[in-house]
């Protein structure tokens, strides 16, 4: 019954053991905490089992944010192993333990940061921005959360549990293989990105619905906010994408699993299959993590200039462009795969095509800015440094988009400073923007200037120290993911430089600790008292800080762009009296957690081939879904009177 | 005040770096820019040519932040504000088509280079190719000759000025073939057969490595390729070919269990076909 | 495209529109799900490594049966959303108890059919055309064995509430699903077996 399970699976090496009691440890501290002071009954009620978007969004924030301390974590492991080892005994880690690390640092921050950020974000913000009161499918809402959330802990728990995949975030065959690797770290790293696929999804699903139904009248799409924009890119890439992932990665566990031969080295297997697949979902895949931030710098850019964004239209065709062309790239993952000239030439000028509508986006910023009247607080900084940052992410794609470049940068440190300043430059800065943006609107107070700015420059002087000498030590000839090298290679001095630049990002996170702890002390001096801190312009600053429960007491009618910021200079400011209807609500459910409490065992017991666990638990997350459709009464309705008191 | 000296501090900041990092790449011992092949050669000048390219675009990009960030900034009262202006059909036009522009010159340059520097494409050089055939392993590199019947182990000699043909192959995961200072990277397969070719100019030593994780020991599977006159070349086969060690299908069964950190070893190739046999192995149930 | 905000919307009319239009999108995104299993095939079908291909191992015979089984099972169902719109409870019922039959025969016979496979000893373990072939084939399977699963708890509930605008909506959703997988089946029909035999 126990499967693969033993008692081994207990048994790491003391550095493991350290990150794995010290992981224990902070978890027990919460759970401490919160039975004395005695909040579990309001957990529960108001978080746990809550389908309100606003509490679904800051739980996938503070998760990412765990999962942001994680991953970087692991970089300075790495950065610290990569500083010292030249040769093999001179480092602290063994191969095969870099190699988790590595790993886990990959699919900690695309999936548990990243991902997070984004269905985040959407949670956040979207219903508020197109005037309604929650998403189109609620329940669905809280089930692809807490899928999500089974997930991350599922990562967590491999960290104690035995090993994690050692193959690289992407784990190709024949490596990542029953025959190459055939321990349980693999099949964990499956279960968690399937896991987490299918909450994507379904979220993926829910926003686009709410999109595309249930703005306010008047709203058309071009009328719409650029974050909404971005976002609705977004999810046609996410649910075109997704699916590839699930049956890609299905496939290598049939492999794994029941001895298939899809992606085996012998046996007619195609492992080239693989990397063609994984790509196919993992190319969109990069553009679903940036095209939100590009939507949250459109708004902190307008807002912060005082200025309408310039050439919306020309913004909205950037994106479709963007989207469409993100499809038919994703080849040049693999240039050196050998397809043969005509293919690598077709993909890389498509590559290089994307240039185009993602440079329109720059200047159409920077032109919003001109003839504004800039306030640099936070969000607008990060903004400045993710123009500095990605557009050297962005020059440094192109240049890889040739192929000829491609073979001498392909798999080298060259690679791996680009990606991360288009991931660090882009996606997270443009969370970072967004989260000071609508810090108060969601929370009620402002976070503290002062320790936001420190935040800042910590992470773009960090940024800059850590993966400027990895753009070098590429052209130096130096591969990624190695765990040690010879010193007649001249690279150690670049990766001491390297480490020193993760050690002032780390500052930077502490720096944004620090600022979410004293601006909670502070609160009472930066409440938001009017709900519109910044002068905004979209409907989300027509609300109270934070807003109610349904958003919006009347549902709003708009006329153009930047509706609130015309209200607000409207000629004739008609108060009429308002005429308030009761509010149809849903219920809180806890089914979604249960969803996610069942799918987390079902992840790991087929990890451990486990089968009579995991088939019982898959039964019991097919159950829950039939209570759900066995409920009879899961919505409510707000009675006048309390609408008209808040 | 404070502001102009923040600004004033953050440009030399950001620009001290990147001379920093420019000047490095100009002086320091940096493999790709200083290629000792031909192919490296058209690799390093195409980077170049790209770059200088794209920052006809990015250039513009970094000075219209500063000067845009600069002068708009709030507490500026002599800068024009226009707060509804959002739209002209030039400044569209332009920013539209410059950068469309100069994607078509580089899907030219990309179109042309993607053939004549294709992996798969002989050189043409006045002298006669030699071919060797490449095995990755766990974790090591195994170099056959199949016309001098000799194989060699983390090593391998060829002439300099001579056209050199790679065929590559693994009997492990996928690995990539690497040798930064004469040519690009190609992916080395189990059960396919890739190729590359490369010409050095002078004679000299070459750090080679795999790009691609293929397991535990793949940090260590580092090689190095050594380009000699045509003499040492014929005097480096010759010594070889005195090597006590034989490199049966026997032996090389043994040599492809995994190992890490193999020293340089010589053999005499008994079984000819062997690399044929590698790749086939994959491909069907095999007899020996 | 707008949610017009009328004076006294009903929420459950709004709900059937988009939930059936979000099932839509989840049926779009299986579509992509088999697409890569088709795709996978398309790629290895001929890597036979040795082992037997499709025309040693596909009985058109048989495999007819099951296509007409599977068309039968859809008209069946049709004939039951006819029905559910009329809110002819018991006819609904009864129609999808005949889907259901028809189903579980479908499942039946594939499942025999792979049975027999591995009792001779072509199992999916022996080649890639093999194992993308079970996977195929098998998920479609898996997918059909999932709608009847739904049928059982969907006739429950009617039988317990009746049609509403709830049950209605659901049922909707169930159809369309089994009518995809029969679009689903006609193409395996025709790219698995058809063109495997000839």
């Amino acid at each position: 019954m126990f499967g693969k399970l033993t008692f081994d699976a207990l048994q790491h090496d003391p550095l493991q053991d350290g990150a794995g009691f010290s992981m224990i440890l902070g978890g027990l501290l919460i759970v401490a905490l919160i039975t004395y002071y005695k909040k579990w009954t309001y957990l529960w009620k108001e978080w746990i089992t809550s389908l309100d978007p606003k509490r679904i969004g800051v739980m996938y924030i503070i998760v990412a944010f765990v999962m942001l301390i994680k991953g970087v974590s692991d970089a300075i492991l790495m950065r610290a192993q990569q500083s010292i080892a030249i040769s093999e005994s001179a480092g602290f880690l063994t191969s095969d333990h870099y190699q988790q690390i590595f790993t886990a640092h990959g699919t900690t921050m695309i999936f548990f940061v990243g991902m997070a950020v984004v269905f985040g974000m959407m949670n956040l913000v979207i219903p508020l921005q197109i005037g309604a009161r929650d998403v189109a499918y609620p329940f669905l809402n809280s089930v692809g959360f807490w899928l999500f959330g089974a997930a991350s802990v599922l990562i967590l728990v491999s960290l104690v549990v035995g090993n994690f995949n050692a193959t690289g975030w992407l784990g190709y065959p024949p490596l990542a293989g029953i025959e190459y690797s055939p321990g349980e770290g693999v099949d964990y790293w499956i279960w968690i990105l399937q896991i987490a696929g299918v909450g994507s999804l379904i979220s993926g699903i829910n926003f686009l619905i709410t999109i595309l139904r249930m703005r306010c009248p008047g709203m058309t799409l071009m009328k719409m906010p650029l974050f909404v924009w971005c976002s609705l890119a977004t999810l046609i890439l996410i649910i075109f994408a997704f699916p590839i992932l699930t049956a890609t990665l299905g496939l290598l566990s049939l492999d794994r699993y029941l001895g298939m031969h899809f992606f085996t080295a012998g046996f007619g297997g195609n492992p080239m299959m693989y990397v063609n697949l994984i790509w196919a979902w993992g190319h969109p895949e990069v553009y679903i993590l940036v095209l939100p931030a590009f939507g949250i710098f459109s708004e902190v850019v307008a807002t912060f200039s005082e200025k309408r964004l310039f050439g919306y239209a020309s913004m909205v065709w950037a994106i479709v462009a963007i989207t469409i062309l993100s499809f038919i790239v994703w080849l040049h993952h693999f240039f050196t795969m050998g397809a043969g000239a005509n293919v690598n030439a077709f993909f890389g000028i498509m590559t290089m095509l994307i240039a185009v509508p993602t440079g329109v986006k720059v200047f159409n910023w920077l032109f919003t800015m001109y003839r504004g009247k800039i306030h640099f607080t936070t969000p607008m900084l990060w903004f400045l440094g993710f123009i500095a940052t990605f557009s050297v992410g962005g020059m440094t794609g192109v240049l890889m988009s040739l192929p000829p470049i491609d073979f001498q940068a392909h798999n080298s440190l060259f690679l791996v400073a680009h990606f991360h300043s288009v991931i660090i430059g882009g996606v997270l800065f443009g969370f970072f923007a967004g989260f000071a943006y609508w810090f108060p609107k969601i929370v009620g107070f402002k976070l503290n200037e002062r320790l936001g700015k420190y935040a800042f420059w910590c992470w773009l002087v960090g940024f800059l120290t850590a993966f400027l000498p990895l753009y070098i030590l590429g052209l130096m000839g130096a591969t990624r993911r190695l765990d040690h090298y010879d010193p007649s290679t001249g690279w150690q001095p670049l990766f001491v430089i390297a480490a020193v630049g993760v050690l002032l990002i780390s500052c930077g996170i502490g720096f944004q600790i620090l600022q979410i702890i004293v601006s909670i002390k502070q609160r009472k001096q930066n409440l938001d008292t009017t709900g519109d801190p910044w002068n905004g312009r979209t409907l989300e600053w027509s609300t109270t800080s934070p807003p109610p429960l349904y958003n919006f007491a009347i549902i709003p009618e708009v006329h153009d762009h930047d509706p609130f910021w015309a209200t607000k200079h409207a000629k004739n400011k008609q108060v009429a009296e308002p005429h308030y209807e009761p509010i149809h609500m849903p219920k809180n459910s806890s089914i979604g957690f249960f969803v996610g409490l069942f799918s987390l065992i079902f992840g790991f017991a087929i990890t451990w081939h486990m089968m009579e666990i995991s088939v019982i638990s898959l039964i019991a997350v097919m159950a829950c879904f039939v209570v759900r459709i066995s409920e009879n009464e899961t919505d409510y309705y707000i009675p006048i009177e309390e609408i008209e008191k808040s | 005040m404070k502001k102009k000296i923040h600004f004033a501090f953050f440009t030399l900041l950001f620009s001290g770096m990147a001379l920093a990092s420019i000047l490095y790449l100009l002086y320091g011992d940096i493999a790709v820019l200083n290629p000792k092949g031909i192919i490296a050669l058209e690799e390093s000048n195409l980077i170049i040519i790209s770059t200088l390219l794209m920052l006809i675009v990015v250039i513009p990009v970094f000075i219209l932040s500063f000067i845009v960030a600069w002068k708009y900034r709030a507490g500026n009262k002599k800068a024009k504000y226009d707060p509804d202006w959002d739209h002209s059909t030039l400044a569209e036009s332009i920013w539209w088509g410059v950068p469309f522009a100069i994607v078509i010159v580089l899907s030219i340059i990309t179109w042309k280079s993607s053939h004549t520097l294709d992996p798969f494409k002989p050189i043409k050089a006045s002298t006669k190719p030699i071919t060797i055939q490449v095995v990755a392993l766990q974790w090591k590199w195994l170099f056959i000759y199949p016309e001098q019947n000799i194989a060699t182990v983390n090593f391998f000699q060829f002439p300099e000025k001579t056209p050199v043909s790679f065929e590559i192959t693994a009997d492990a995961p996928m690995n990539s073939f690497w040798i930064p200072q004469l040519s690009g990277q190609v992916f080395a397969m189990p059960g396919m057969k890739t190729k590359l070719h490369l010409m050095a100019d002078e004679v000299g030593s070459y750090r080679g490595s795999s790009a691609n994780i293929s397991g535990k020991g793949f940090a260590g599977m580092t090689f190095v390729a050594k380009s000699s006159t045509q003499t040492d070349f014929d005097t480096w086969v010759e010594s070889v070919k005195q090597s006590p060690h034989l490199l049966s299908l026997d032996a090389y069964k043994q040599l492809a269990t995994p190992s890490e950190n193999n020293p340089v070893a010589s053999y005499v190739l008994t079984r000819e076909d062997l690399y044929n046999w590698i790749v086939m192995k994959y491909m069907m149930p095999m007899k020996e | 495209m707008t949610d017009t905000a009328t004076t006294h919307h009903d929420p459950l009319q709004e709900a059937y529109t988009k939930n059936v239009f979000g099932f839509w999108v989840y049926l779009m995104t299986d579509c992509v799900l088999f697409g890569i299993l088709f795709a996978t095939y398309a790629v290895l079908h001929n890597n036979t490594f040795g082992a037997p291909s499709g025309k040693d191992i596909f009985d058109l015979s048989f495999v007819l049966k099951e296509t007409i089984i599977l068309l039968t099972s859809s008209f069946t169902c049709g004939l039951a959303m006819i029905a559910a719109h009329r809110l002819e409870t018991k006819k609904v019922i009864a129609w999808f108890c005949v889907t259901f039959l028809l189903g579980l025969s479908f499942v039946v016979l594939e499942v025999t059919e792979f049975a027999h496979l591995v009792d001779v000893g072509n199992s999916w373990e022996k080649s890639a055309f093999l194992s993308s072939y079970f996977t195929l084939v098998g998920t479609h399977g898996l997918h059909i064995s999932v709608g009847l699963f739904w049928m059982i708890v969907f006739m429950a509930q009617i039988a317990r509430k009746g049609i509403t605008l709830v049950t209605l909506r659901r049922l909707t959703c169930l159809s369309m699903f089994w009518h995809f997988l029969d679009v689903v089946w006609i193409f395996i029909f025709t790219v698995v077996y058809l063109m495997g035999v000839s």
